[in-house]
């Protein structure tokens, strides 16, 4: 029996191998409906008119919504997860292309599609504000007029640290580097597209709701917020679903117009995104503009860190993040280096773009943080004529400096940095791939060598510090054993790939003595399981992992008093020994959880207090975030001619604390790592200069193959932290965030013969190419 | 259209696709449905021998023909060596695009009993898996090679004695 942790096979694969996962396009109910989406060909203009009459005169078509039939329920904006509103279905204006206008509900897929056709919107258009450099501008065109007094393009102003002791800092500095850099727009595009089916029962008027959501119980108090029905009658299911990486953590307009449509035709109503609809108004991620500096000793010693950062938040600002700060998690961007001062300022805009923000794996823009400081350490390293992995090894933090403050305010929990940027230089043979080259250079090849040093935090978050929306970020865990000693585990978090059933089950059964067969997981189904705000950030092992862990440990506890009565000892001499509970100097005396858990259920006359049953229910409240970290190589060849990259190798090590399921840790890493790929060389969202988004397919949004990806070299190191209840970090995104600084430092250590400083992502064959000529690239917008 | 042995006959849409009939009118719900424009994959099935873009085949293009979706890969309780290997690897996570991965791996390791490492990434750079950054794909399918090695030398040194 495994009761340990190790790398068992997933639970979930049983189902996925024969094609019987259950993904909502799956879930098909009698008399089902089919919703489409008109959406705006503009980026900004005025909607004069909604003409659906002969769309409605279509045969196979059963209603058709607009903002103006949601306005009359009060329906035709919804709140923003940042604290704005969003248009369900436009009503004065729309405000980027792709934009909800107006439902079609039909009797299949294929008609509802056809009656878009048929309705006519008059649409009076308006000068869009594309390049959020000119968002503020005297004169630029106001995009949320809606908002009362609203007469510029502004969202918020934000800052982090210490500006003057930063400034003091640069002062004394003998060397500094500064740059401009993008981090451009882009998309997590799941293969899984957004959807819901909605269903009412005609007699009770309890609404389920199979949905897309990586936050189910989030989203059930924001429909009971938003359409006033009562929360007990909202039940959502979230089934299999197709990935997530952020894309399904908000509300999207075409969910309630689902739910608007299902209760208005006592019908179910499905609704699916096509991929275009996906990418060009689901949540885009990044779109930062930095200006950042860095300050150190001629000899080295990094001094300071500032940032300036423009954030383009597109048309509403619905980015999820903790209430408290509206640039995510950006304030981590001193990354993993002993610092004496640093300030980051950030200030929002609206532009005519899809409104999104946090939806890629960025663990609250730790993303654009870490690519941040990652870049200027490599542009020091160039300025200083320093090696750039001997420049972070003097600057990393010590072990012994941890518990570490860092000058924005956050504390590490734990790490050993050297260590592991000691083990990844190793496999990578460093020295010997400095020496190739410096050969191939010498034959007029240009290959590079990129490193990246991260740490993250995640695992959000202590509630008196986080919240979205006013909830709090604990989430809870229903832990019940059956008489037999199989359990039930009931978890607030919902996989989106991650292999929750496979995970929890281990560090339930690791608690318990069982094996993890004999523990079942229920989850995504607000019906079923605790609160709780779900799987984003990588949060489920620090939060939830934690939750599951103390209602074991709890478990555990009273079961040692039921063993006490059971053998008739004092519960003080029972020691909790290999599986089990056993009496101190007598092991053979002993209980399992199977044998305690029949007693439990049994006649067995209990100790006073005891209530029976072997169940336990808990809520955990983070301490504080955990902070995982890795040491990163990534080794590029660049073709001069074509401007092509190409990924030789990629070394990565991360330590997330304890393993639970090393197989599945590296997984997550695997796959975060092509997105670093993705991220660095190909994917972006890009926009023409009147708004037109030219990402919108998987053809010109390109993603990674597995030609494009090397064959992964992983490592691991192991710093427990100390406050998880298993010394667990999160590791969901941490090669998503690691990855893409050490693909561009690679590519422009590549480059640097030609004297490229700095190139922004995506590093396509086209930009490296204007990079080795020298001219501007442009990542955000199109090259007309 | 046969669909993984069994023949159905149904008056459809011209316009219907493939991957639409399949699941929405047969309920084979294995085979998805991912981006319309052919580049992810996640929608291939076997038309006759060869692996295709099931959203970019029409059903009536399918008249007369065999189909296989993932849900034809085992016999009866028995798994494909392919479904056994990316169970084994970790060679899936969201679970999406592996019904269209483990059918063209069927169909590679029909054709190349023992594929390399590059020929798999290959064979499977017309798909797109966001979860695994594919090199457990690649382990998953080697893994199935190693396995058909080894049941076919078992058969072979039984068949011998």
């Amino acid at each position: 029996m495994t009761t340990g942790y190790s790398a068992i096979p997933r639970k979930e694969d049983a189902r996925f191998i024969r094609g019987l996962g259950t993904y909502v396009d799956d879930i098909s109910l009698p008399g089902m409906l089919h919703g489409a989406i008109l959406r705006s060909p503009y980026a900004h203009a005025v909607i004069r008119s909604v003409d659906v009459a002969a769309a409605l005169a279509h045969p196979m078509v059963e209603a058709v919504l607009t903002g103006e039939d949601l306005a009359a329920q009060g329906l035709a904006w919804m709140p923003t997860l940042s604290g704005d509103v969003q248009a369900v279905l436009a009503t004065d204006k729309v405000r980027f292309q792709g934009q909800e206008v107006a439902f079609v509900v039909a009797r299949d897929r294929y008609s509802a599609r056809d009656a878009l056709a048929l309705i006519d919107v008059d649409y009076e258009p308006l000068p869009p504000v594309i390049d959020a450099r000119t968002a503020l501008a005297p004169g630029a065109p106001v995009i949320r007029d809606d908002l009362p007094g609203k007469q510029d393009n502004h969202i918020f102003d934000w800052a982090a640290g210490d500006e003057r002791a930063t400034a003091a800092a640069f002062d004394d500095a003998d060397v500094t580097v500064s740059c401009d850099m993008v981090y451009p727009r882009s998309h997590p595009a799941p293969l899984e597209t957004c959807g819901m089916v909605a269903d009412v029962d005609a007699v009770s008027g309890k609404l389920t709701l199979w949905s897309t959501s990586q936050a189910p119980h989030a989203h059930r108090t924001m429909y009971a917020t938003v359409t006033g029905l009562p929360e007990h009658k909202i039940r959502i299911v979230s089934p299999d679903l197709g990935g997530g990486f952020g894309n399904k953590v908000p509300i999207y307009p075409g969910y309630l117009c689902a739910v608007v449509a299902a209760m208005q035709t006592g019908r179910p109503v499905k609704w699916m995104e096509d991929r275009s609809e996906n990418l060009m108004s689901g949540s885009f991620a990044r779109d930062y503009h930095m200006h950042g500096e860095i300050a150190a000793t001629r000899d080295g010693k990094i001094l300071a860190l500032r940032a300036r950062v423009l954030a383009d938040h597109g048309a509403f600002n619905a980015t999820a993040q903790p209430t408290k700060f509206p640039a995510g998690f950006f304030h981590i961007f001193t990354g993993s280096y002993d610092l004496r001062a640093a300030h980051c300022q950030v200030t929002g805009v609206y532009t005519s773009k899809a409104p999104g923000g946090v939806a890629y794996s960025c663990s609250f823009r730790v993303t654009e943080a870490v690519y941040l400081v990652e870049r200027l350490v490599d542009m020091l390293a160039r300025e200083l004529g320093a090696d750039p992995a001997e420049l972070r090894m003097r600057n990393l933090l010590q072990p012994e400096q941890f518990p570490y403050t860092a000058p924005t305010g956050w504390q590490y929990d734990s790490g050993d940095y050297p260590r592991a940027l000691r083990l990844a230089l190793e496999m990578a043979g460093y020295d010997g791939l400095r020496a190739e080259q410096a050969e191939r250079r010498e034959r007029g090849e240009y290959m590079g060598i990129g490193l990246s040093f991260f740490t993250e935090g995640v695992g959000a978050g202590p509630r008196e510090h986080m919240d979205i929306l006013g909830l709090g970020m604990a989430d809870g865990a229903d832990l019940r054993v059956h008489p037999t000693g199989k359990a039930v585990l009931a978890i607030s978090v919902q996989t989106q790939g991650q292999g929750h059933e496979t995970t929890f089950a281990q560090l339930v059964a690791h608690e318990l003595g069982l094996s993890p067969d004999d523990v079942d997981v229920v989850h995504g189904d607000t019906d079923r399981t605790p609160f709780g705000l779900g799987t984003y950030g990588s949060r489920s092992t620090p939060v939830s992992g934690a939750a599951a862990v103390v209602a074991a440990r709890r478990v555990r506890d009273k079961a040692r008093l039921v063993a006490a009565a059971m053998l008739e000892v004092a519960a003080d001499d029972l020691e909790w020994a290999d599986g089990a509970w056993r009496v101190r100097g007598d092991p053979e005396q002993a209980r399992t959880i199977p044998e305690i858990a029949m007693a439990a259920h049994s006649s067995l006359a209990l100790p006073d207090g005891v209530e029976g049953h072997l169940d336990a229910s808990v809520v955990y409240n983070p301490p504080n975030l955990t902070f995982p970290f890795g040491a990163y190589i990534c080794v590029t060849d660049v073709d001069p001619g074509t401007g092509e990259v190409k990924v030789r190798r990629f070394i990565a090590v991360d330590d997330c604390g304890v393993r639970i399921n090393p197989m599945i840790v590296e997984g997550q890493v695997h796959r975060g790592l092509a997105d670093g790929i993705g991220v660095a060389l190909m994917q972006s969202i890009v926009f023409d200069s009147i708004g037109n988004c030219l990402g919108g397919s998987f053809m010109d949004y390109l993603l990674p193959t597995a030609m494009e990806c090397p064959s992964w070299e992983l490592g691991a190191t192991v710093t427990p932290s100390p406050h998880h209840p298993v010394g667990a970090k999160g590791i969901g995104e941490s090669a998503t965030v690691g990855s893409p600084p050490a693909v561009v430092n690679s590519v422009i250590d590549a480059l640097a013969p030609f004297d490229v400083k700095h190139a922004d992502m995506p590093l396509t064959p086209a930009n490296v190419w204007r990079a080795i000529q020298g001219r501007p690239v442009r990542p955000d917008l199109a090259v007309e | 259209m046969t669909v993984n042995g069994t023949e159905y006959v149904r008056e459809v849409e011209p316009r219907l696709l493939l991957i639409h009939f399949l699941r929405d009118e047969l309920r084979l719900t294995g085979s998805h449905w991912g981006c319309d424009t052919s580049n992810c994959g996640v929608c291939v099935v076997w038309l006759d021998e060869t692996p295709v873009k099931s959203c970019t085949v029409l059903a009536a293009m399918a008249d007369g023909h065999r189909v296989m979706t993932v849900e034809g890969l085992s016999r009866g309780q028995r798994l494909d060596p392919v479904q056994q290997g990316f169970a084994a690897c970790h060679g899936l996570q969201c679970g999406f695009c592996t019904p269209g991965m483990m059918l063209t791996a069927r169909w590679l390791l029909n054709r190349n009993p023992h594929p390399t490492a590059a020929e798999i990434r290959e064979a499977i750079s017309g798909q797109v898996c966001r979860c695994t950054g594919y090199e457990n794909i690649v382990r998953s399918v080697l893994w199935a090679s190693e396995a058909e090695r080894a049941q076919s030398e078992g058969a072979q040194s039984e068949g011998a004695q």
